[in-house]
């Protein structure tokens, strides 16, 4: 498997990369945090699909007059694994938004320095 | 005379029959009588225990009890050795005169939480016998370490502030000493493959740089430097006073300074081998640190005025004495060292039984107090003239043996040293028998009638001051002190 | 190898036991617990089966659906795997024990959630000690993130704070060990560990390969909290209810820390890493720093749990010291420690929720004179506290024997006094509450020891410490050394 080929691919996926830790660390609102934290692990999965990519091959579904070559046919399984991932994702960010309503609910705010004096404050 | 070595679980069973009776202890907490039954049965089975393998000892046969393992290549194990059995026989049979005492004390004085100082006291000499009969340094240190722990409620017994502080002062010391211990033990073990105690050592020059050699053995003397009072690791045993006096008495005359000096012992005769500490003249430093201890605790000694805390310098000093002799490494200053942890624990016990019995009846602590007493308290005072004498080292007392024979390895080895003992010896002279002098002559305006103590602590401090005397003039007799003495300084030094 | 379908199984019991919680929870809510326990006792049978099977027998494998490696998935257990695992298990019957009382009071009518939660939880641990997958493992740690999260959430409304900002961190974490599995699949084709290690030496310096132990190290240590990555840890254990803290803090760090002696000794040969990255030396420098900040803050504190959450970064970074010193004794005190940290952590958290619960009380000052009121709680407490101070002969001992002589093997004398001079630190934090404990007066409160539910777990951990120090000897010889990997085998 090569690396090489298509560089701008993986400057994206670290732009990218890069915009979800700005997101995660230094926005102030939860929610915004957990759109950083998305855009995160797109760029992962973004990245691992792109690993599967091979210049001239096609979709991995079987087609006679192309044979088995497996150099016809891009890599099926980080599709496969990043369907997992995914779901994993999703998962996370129901988690992460059910969280955020109870937060609101008895907080009533979403901003992280409001929070943290709230949390330090009671007994 | 070469020793067999057997098998025998009797050694297992010195150790662990006190710690039998804790949870027996503790289920007896509502009822005081039973309670201190479990104590004092405990106290006697250990003491018969410990006696029973003196027979052994003297044969020359060597009972061992290995346990399982500990970490990979070291083994829990037990050994019954000439100085491993001279410890364990001075700290159970005291305990069973302490108990005693003890039940006197803590019932006289209305202490509270008696539950818990029982049941600590408990571990703690099981941790005692343990130490003494440790085979290797591992199972040393695991004992060594369960006495500090032991010993912090008796010594926080009180629960005043200043119990508090005292109690805070000795785990400031005990700790980084565990811990400079364990490092010892770590350093050792990589060195040598062996942690096994052995007659005239097993670390040799060969084994590492003598930066290193040096290092180690500082290390060591860190480690148990701080029980053993050496200065400047002394001062947790002045603060520690504040504890109960049995507590001080058994303690920190006889079980945690003596597991030092014991210690001190195990490191210079069955660590190192006496030619490397020679030839890193580590055997000369030690005995100088040895020697200002002895001298400066005298001296602040005679600056106390609380009878505890003088007679806690004076512990101090007295335990320099064994370390001297332990540093000196040639046969009189081993059997002076040896006898000296004996005696001087009977002696020094003695006088601390007398002082607990003095607070117990007037309140008193200080010295200046305590003018006229021994009209009032004659057997008492008695007990402590004869104890005074004994530390001194005046023939006719055991102090006298045990000085005589250090005095004899100064000689043997640096001449220089010999004056600085007889000056030390006047200096215990010197704020001993003020005490009795004025216990005895002075008298106070309106003094109110006293009397002694309850019997059942008047009749331990006269049972060591009178064991003192007979050692003093038969020193062998009874447990055989200085032949095992004299066997133990043999098979070590060359 | 053996085939054998037992860990499989351990997986599959977990996941039908959820679903039993569910659906029995949901028509009788008294059931809850009572199916959670049984699902507990069976996992925790099936390790210790598993562990004599490894002991005996040698590593086992499972294909999962019969699809062989390297082209499927396998679970793969070996001496650590089945170690962890039984671990895992055994903390997990306790404190189901403690939490039959527990949950009812703390959280009442949340029971079914929870418990089904607590399982998934354990179904996510398990997994990614037992699998022999690196994606697997992602899988099932996110498996296990997600159920702590939720678990972290319920109670106390800080709580949920707290857990979201653990979701955010932990998060990060898990898609930094993504990316790691990314590269080290494009470098070697393969997601099985065993055939990923097989391949890496002739790659050796290949940048892409030192960017993935970057990243696989940087995220799980995240997960492990590794300083500076801990700051997530003492908000979160602090706020979480007593019972969710009592499984979290004794578990799941120390799983991360699993992961990464997996990553570093049995995928990659760290010794081949280290010639370009020093990843054992940064590792355990981190670690060291760890050690010291958890400690020193520790005594900072006020809160009873805030300071034992502190206690906890410190003590995984022991763990971190000796998978950085990465000498064959350093590695069996980090091992071991993974043990002897879950033990005493569990038993001084569930002191300190039946402390709370029975009193109401949170902070140390607080504790003054609850030795006399609560002395089974608390002889349970002392001997968990001086374990962790490390007095021999309890379990926390035995771990710095080990660490100390690690260091003095590989030559690492300041690391040696590091974990040496922590142990001084501890004893601060410890003893000055044990002093409170015992030697101050109760400000007028009546107290008494909880339950026997949540007395049992907490008796039984103090006695553990003492029979797990006394014994250690037995697990490094017959468990720990054999599954080291080959060159880390020899004692001396």
């Amino acid at each position: 498997m090569e690396i090489g080929a298509g560089q701008s691919a993986y400057t994206f996926t670290v732009l990218l990369m890069l915009i979800g830790l700005y997101g995660m660390v230094l926005k102030r609102n939860l929610v915004k945090k957990l759109i950083g934290m998305n855009v995160f692990q797109a760029a992962v999965i973004l990245f691992f699909i792109v690993q599967g990519y091979k210049s001239g091959a096609t979709v991995p579904i079987y087609d006679p007059a192309l044979g088995t070559a497996p150099e016809r046919y891009i890599n099926p399984i980080p599709h496969g694994l990043m369907l997992t991932a995914i779901v994993v994702s999703v998962a996370t960010t129901g988690v992460a938004l059910a969280l955020l309503i109870r937060v609101h609910r008895h907080f009533g705010t979403l901003d992280e320095p409001a929070l943290l004096i709230q949390l330090r404050k009671d007994g | 005379m070469p020793a067999t070595t057997f098998e025998s679980a009797r050694p297992l069973l010195a150790v662990v029959v006190s710690l039998a009776a804790v949870p027996l202890i503790v289920a007896s907490s509502r009822r005081p009588n039973l309670r201190e039954a479990w104590t004092l049965v405990a106290a006697f089975a250990k003491a018969g225990l410990v006696v029973s393998m003196l027979p052994w000892v003297l044969a020359g046969r060597t009972a061992v009890c290995r346990l399982w393992e500990l970490s990979p290549g070291i083994t829990l194990a037990l050994r019954v050795d000439t100085l491993g059995l001279v410890f364990a026989l001075v700290g159970s049979t005291l305990w069973v005169l302490t108990s005693f005492y003890s039940i006197g004390y803590m019932r006289a004085a209305g202490e509270h939480k008696q539950t818990r100082y029982f049941a600590s006291f408990a571990v703690c000499l099981s941790a005692t016998i343990g130490i003494a009969f440790a085979a290797n340094l591992l199972t040393f240190l695991v004992f060594y370490e369960t006495l500090t722990f032991a010993t912090y409620p008796l010594v926080l017994h009180r629960e005043t502030p200043e119990a508090k502080a005292a109690a805070r002062k000795y785990l400031a010391y005990t700790i980084p000493a565990g811990l400079a211990l364990l490092v010892a033990t770590a350093i050792t073990w990589s060195l040598a493959g062996t942690l096994e105690f052995r007659p005239g050592g097993f670390l040799t020059a060969s084994m590492a740089s003598p930066v290193a050699l040096r290092l180690l053995f500082l290390l060591f003397v860190l480690g148990v430097g701080v029980k053993a009072g050496i200065m400047p690791l002394h001062s947790w045993l002045p603060s520690a006073m504040v504890a109960p006096t049995p507590v001080s008495a058994l303690l920190h005359a006889v079980a945690v300074v003596k597991a030092g000096v014991f210690g001190v012992l195990r490191v210079t005769g069955f660590v190192f081998e006496p030619g490397l500490l020679d030839s890193l003249s580590l055997g000369t430093a030690l005995s100088w640190v040895a020697v200002v201890t002895f001298t400066l605790a005298s001296l602040l000694a005679l600056a106390q005025d609380n009878l505890k805390a003088r007679l806690a310098y004076s512990t101090v000093g007295h335990l320099s004495y064994v370390v001297l002799g332990a540093a000196l490494v040639n046969v009189w200053s081993w059997t002076g060292a040896i006898l000296h942890l004996t005696f001087h624990a009977i002696l020094k016990i003695t006088l601390f039984f007398c002082a607990g019995a003095i607070y117990v009846r007037t309140h008193r602590e200080n010295v200046s107090e305590l003018a006229g007493i021994g009209r009032q308290m004659p057997v008492t005072m008695a007990a402590f003239a004869v104890a005074s004498l004994g530390l001194a080292g005046l023939p006719g007392v055991n102090g006298f043996v045990s000085k005589w024979s250090l005095a004899s390895g100064t000689l043997m080895a640096d001449q220089r040293l010999f004056p600085l003992l007889v000056v030390s010896g006047v200096l215990n002279a010197a704020y001993l028998f003020p005490i009795v002098h004025t216990a005895f002559f002075r008298r106070s305006p309106a003094f109110p009638r006293f009397g002694e103590a309850s019997p059942l602590m008047v009749v331990p401090l006269g049972l060591t001051a009178v064991a003192s005397v007979v050692l003093g003039l038969a020193p062998n007799l009874g447990l055989h002190a200085w032949d095992l003495a004299r066997a133990a300084a043999v098979a070590v030094t060359p | 190898m053996i085939e054998s379908n037992l860990p499989v199984a351990i997986a599959v019991v977990l996941l039908f036991g959820t679903l039993a919680v569910v659906s029995l929870g949901e028509w009788r809510r008294g059931l809850a617990w009572p199916a959670a326990f049984v699902t507990i006792l069976v996992f925790a049978a099936m390790s210790v089966a598993l562990l004599l099977i490894v002991m005996r027998r040698g590593p086992v494998r499972a294909p999962i659906a019969g699809w062989a490696a390297p082209i499927g998935i396998e679970f793969v257990v070996d001496g650590l795997g089945a170690f962890v695992v039984t671990v895992i298990a055994g903390i997990a019957v306790l404190v189901a024990l403690y939490a039959r009382e527990a949950v009812g009071r703390e959280t009442p009518g949340r029971e079914t959630p929870f418990f089904a939660m607590f399982l998934v939880l354990l179904l996510g641990l398990a997994g990614i000690v037992l699998t022999g997958d690196l994606f697997n493992l992602y899988v099932f740690l996110e498996i296990a993130s997600l159920a702590g999260y939720s678990l972290m959430a319920v109670g106390d409304a800080r709580a949920v704070v707290s857990s979201f900002r653990y979701l955010i961190m932990g998060t990060l974490g898990a898609s930094l060990y993504l990316l790691g599995v990314g590269f080290l699949y494009t470098l070697t084709g393969s997601l099985n560990m065993a055939d990923v290690a097989a391949r890496l030496p002739e790659l050796a310096s290949n940048p892409a390969l030192l960017v993935s132990v970057a990243m696989m190290v940087g995220g799980v240590g995240l997960k492990m909290a590794l300083f500076p990555m801990h700051l997530w840890l003492p908000d979160a254990y602090t706020y979480a209810s007593s019972t969710t803290t009592a499984i979290v803090a004794p578990v799941m760090t120390k799983v991360s820390a699993y992961v990464v002696i997996r990553m570093l000794f049995f995928v990659y040969d760290l010794e081949l890493v280290s010639r370009e990255l020093p990843v054992g030396t940064i590792l355990a420098w981190l670690s060291a720093a760890g050690i010291v900040v958890g400690s020193v803050m520790a005594i900072a504190q006020t809160d009873a749990k805030r300071m034992l959450a502190y206690s906890s970064v410190a003590q995984v970074a022991y763990i971190g010291v000796g998978i950085g010193l990465a000498s064959p004794l350093a590695l069996v005190g980090a091992v071991l420690h993974i043990l002897n940290h879950a033990a005493m952590k569990c038993c001084l958290f569930l002191v300190t929720g039946g402390v709370t619960l029975q009193t109401g009380r949170r902070s140390i000052a607080e504790y003054a004179g609850l030795g006399r009121l609560m002395p089974w709680t608390f002889a349970g407490f002392t001997l968990a506290a001086l374990a962790m101070v490390g007095i021999p002969p309890t379990n926390g001992f035995f771990s710095k024997w080990y660490l100390v002589l690690g260091g003095i093997q590989a030559g690492e004398w300041a690391l040696v006094a590091v974990v040496v001079a922590s142990s001084a630190l501890t004893a601060v934090y410890f003893f000055r509450l044990l002093e409170l404990i015992y030697a101050a007066p109760a400000e007028g409160l009546t107290a008494s020891d909880p339950g026997l539910g949540m007395r049992l777990p907490v008796v039984a951990l103090g006695v553990g410490v003492l029979v797990l120090g006394l014994g250690n000897a037995w697990f490094v010889t017959h468990v720990i050394q054999p599954s080291l990997p080959g060159a880390l085998r020899a004692i001396t």
